[in-house]
């Protein structure tokens, strides 16, 4: 169910749009930060109810687009290293591989403690401070080994 | 050249609106809403400017393709989707100085006579969708926005839609269906947005850089800014430098740099002395790469048309010596794979194809014909797709097959790599 205030920033960006299938992305957008970081059935039954979509039309919008992670859980903090060419001239792999050892993870992965999920992402606009990665909505640039493990232990 | 587009970042607090109006910003809209709109689009058909978002199509000519029928409603979309590998310009301007974006999309607007405007931002840009959400609001506080402004008449409202990660969005009609709420898959075209755009109304899609200039050439005329770089594609250009130089960044520049002022004078060089230049990319990943015999090309839309490369987004990518081609090519290769959007047979099926021969041979495993089929399936996909992603991806793996062709066969001949 939504929230009260998930509802009213809902209310508030159907404003934006002539017609309520537009808030769509938004709507996914509020649940999904609201609910750790995915989204369920559930939560889009719901939407389409509010948004008078056919549940199979929220569903089609929410598994198109990257971000929305749709029935897969993530850990409390997302990290997305980006491995696009920019950022691969400058070590990319060698900053993932780092991760993976740290973190005894693969990308793809979730701690077992359910801290962190290691996923890779193409370029995110960032690279002239490559390599860098996007952990839940803030950026981190200009990584080296040491740089990564101070950012890690800063977010336990 | 002095500086327009990148003036105010690096001066304290610049995104506020209190800095911005300081430094003269929003004199251009108090003008602009003097003159008649018809006289506005004149302006910046004059000024020369082309579209930043890659096509480098004249900005005047589009807005006058817009019907000039009061009753019916239009639209002004900006791309800020920025998802060319190799380009962070429109995130410059949107987290440092949004109201010049916000005052250059008012003064279109009222060109056009749109009279709502959103803001199309990439997902991952989440700093950046808060600034300009706050910069919005401090612009209906200071009556820019809204109901009548400046006593004009014009009322204008602007909005910013957030994506949520997805390179096809760019595309402007895939861009299109996002806001509406599908899945960002490309239309058709014919009908064009000037007459069927949003929400089947007329609209003008720009890029943020293209509608960052609009003020300048108001306050400053169009003769000033036609007069800047190469005559058929002038004005000042953000040029997104990354990769082996030693000071990536953006540059402003005016139109028409070349690669070899660019990485030697105004980034200090390669990024290790003891490595050469081995390739640039002039214009994000789906442009094809430069070789150092290229290095004075100018990067403007026509120089680099006449090489077979793109100006595209101005993302330029320095490659020394110990760059790989075979992984490069894998690399740019499996992005586009990834960001197919599945609408057309070619390239949804085409892309992947392309990705595992390439990681097969960067990984070394590679069999006797595959550059040959690499080649093939370059010519099934190219021209044959519904939009110009898959003629990218082509675009781009042909350039790096025409001029380092020997390490793709080395990678076949030998199983490993003769650069790294
Ligand atoms: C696959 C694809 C991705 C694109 N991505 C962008 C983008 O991120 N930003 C952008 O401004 N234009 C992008 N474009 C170009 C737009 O379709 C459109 O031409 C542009 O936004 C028009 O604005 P302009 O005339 O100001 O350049 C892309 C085009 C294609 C085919
Ligand atoms: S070329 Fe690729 S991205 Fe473009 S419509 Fe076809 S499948 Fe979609
Ligand atoms: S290539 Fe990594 S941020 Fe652009």
């Amino acid at each position: 169910m939504l929230t009260e205030n998930e509802k009213k920033e809902l209310q508030a960006a159907l404003k934006k749009y002539p017609n309520r299938r537009s808030a769509v992305m938004d709507a996914l957008r509020i649940v999904q930060n609201g609910r750790g970081g995915h989204i369920v059935k559930e939560d889009m039954l719901e939407i389409a109810s509010i948004l008078e979509m056919q549940p199979a039309e929220v569903n089609a919008a929410a598994t198109f687009y990257t971000m929305y992670n749709v029935n897969k859980p993530v850990g409390k903090h997302h990290i997305q290293v980006c491995r696009n060419i920019s950022c691969s001239l400058m070590g990319a792999e060698h900053i993932i591989k780092h991760l993976e050892r740290t973190l005894d993870i693969k990308t793809g992965q979730t701690t077992p403690d359910k801290k962190f999920t290691l996923s890779t992402v193409e370029c995110l606009g960032s690279c002239a401070t490559a390599p860098m990665m996007q952990i839940n909505d803030d950026y981190y640039e200009n990584l080296t080994d040491q740089k990564v493990d101070e950012i890690l232990k800063n977010l336990k | 050249m002095e500086s327009v587009l990148l003036k105010n970042i690096g001066k304290p607090d610049a995104h506020r609106i209190e800095n911005y109006v300081r430094n003269g910003g929003y004199r251009a809209l108090a003008a602009a809403l003097k003159l008649a709109p018809e006289h506005i689009i004149q302006m910046v058909k004059d000024s020369g400017l082309r579209g930043r978002g890659g096509a480098g199509f004249s900005t005047g000519l589009k807005w006058s393709f817009i019907p000039k029928d009061p009753t019916v409603a239009k639209y002004l979309c900006c791309n800020a989707d920025e998802g060319e590998p190799g380009t962070f310009k429109d995130r410059g301007i949107m987290d440092n100085d949004p109201h010049l974006l916000i005052e250059g999309m008012i003064i279109s607007s009222y060109a056009i006579g749109a009279s709502n405007a959103y803001i199309y931002i990439r997902g991952e840009f989440v700093f950046g969708a808060r600034r300009l959400e706050a910069a919005i609001k401090e612009a209906y506080e200071r009556g820019y926005l809204g109901g009548d402004i400046l006593g004009s008449g014009f009322n204008l409202d602007m909005y910013v839609h957030r994506g949520f990660g997805a390179y096809i969005c760019g595309e402007e009609t895939a861009l299109l269906e996002s806001i509406e709420g599908y899945r960002a898959q490309p239309r058709k075209k014919p009908p064009f947005p000037a007459l069927s755009g949003l929400y089947g109304k007329p609209t003008v899609i720009n890029n943020v850089e293209t509608l960052s200039c609009i003020p300048a050439i108001i306050e400053k005329g169009p003769e000033w800014f036609a007069g800047i770089g190469p005559a058929k594609s002038p004005g000042p250009k953000i040029y997104c430098v990354s990769g082996h130089v030693k000071k990536p960044g953006l540059y402003e520049l005016a139109m028409g740099a070349t690669a070899r002022d660019i990485i030697f004078n105004h980034c200090g060089g390669m990024l290790r002395d003891d490595r050469a230049l081995k390739a640039v990319i002039p214009g994000g990943v789906s442009a094809p790469l430069l070789t150092p015999k290229d290095l004075d090309t100018p990067l403007d839309f026509d120089s680099l048309a006449a090489k077979g490369s793109m100006l595209g987004s101005g993302a330029v990518i320095v490659m020394d010596s110990s760059t790989c081609m075979v992984k490069t090519a894998y690399i740019i290769n499996r992005f586009f794979s990834h960001e197919s959007c599945g609408k057309c047979t070619p390239c949804r099926d085409g892309t992947p194809w392309l990705t595992k021969i390439l990681r097969r041979l960067e990984h070394g495993e590679g069999r006797a014909g595959d550059v040959e089929m690499l080649e093939s399936l370059c010519d099934n996909i190219f021209g044959r797709t519904f939009c110009p992603l898959g003629d990218g991806a082509v675009m781009a793996l042909r350039g790096a097959l025409k001029n380092f062709r020997e390490e793709f066969q080395y990678h076949v001949d030998h199983k490993r790599c003769m650069a790294c």
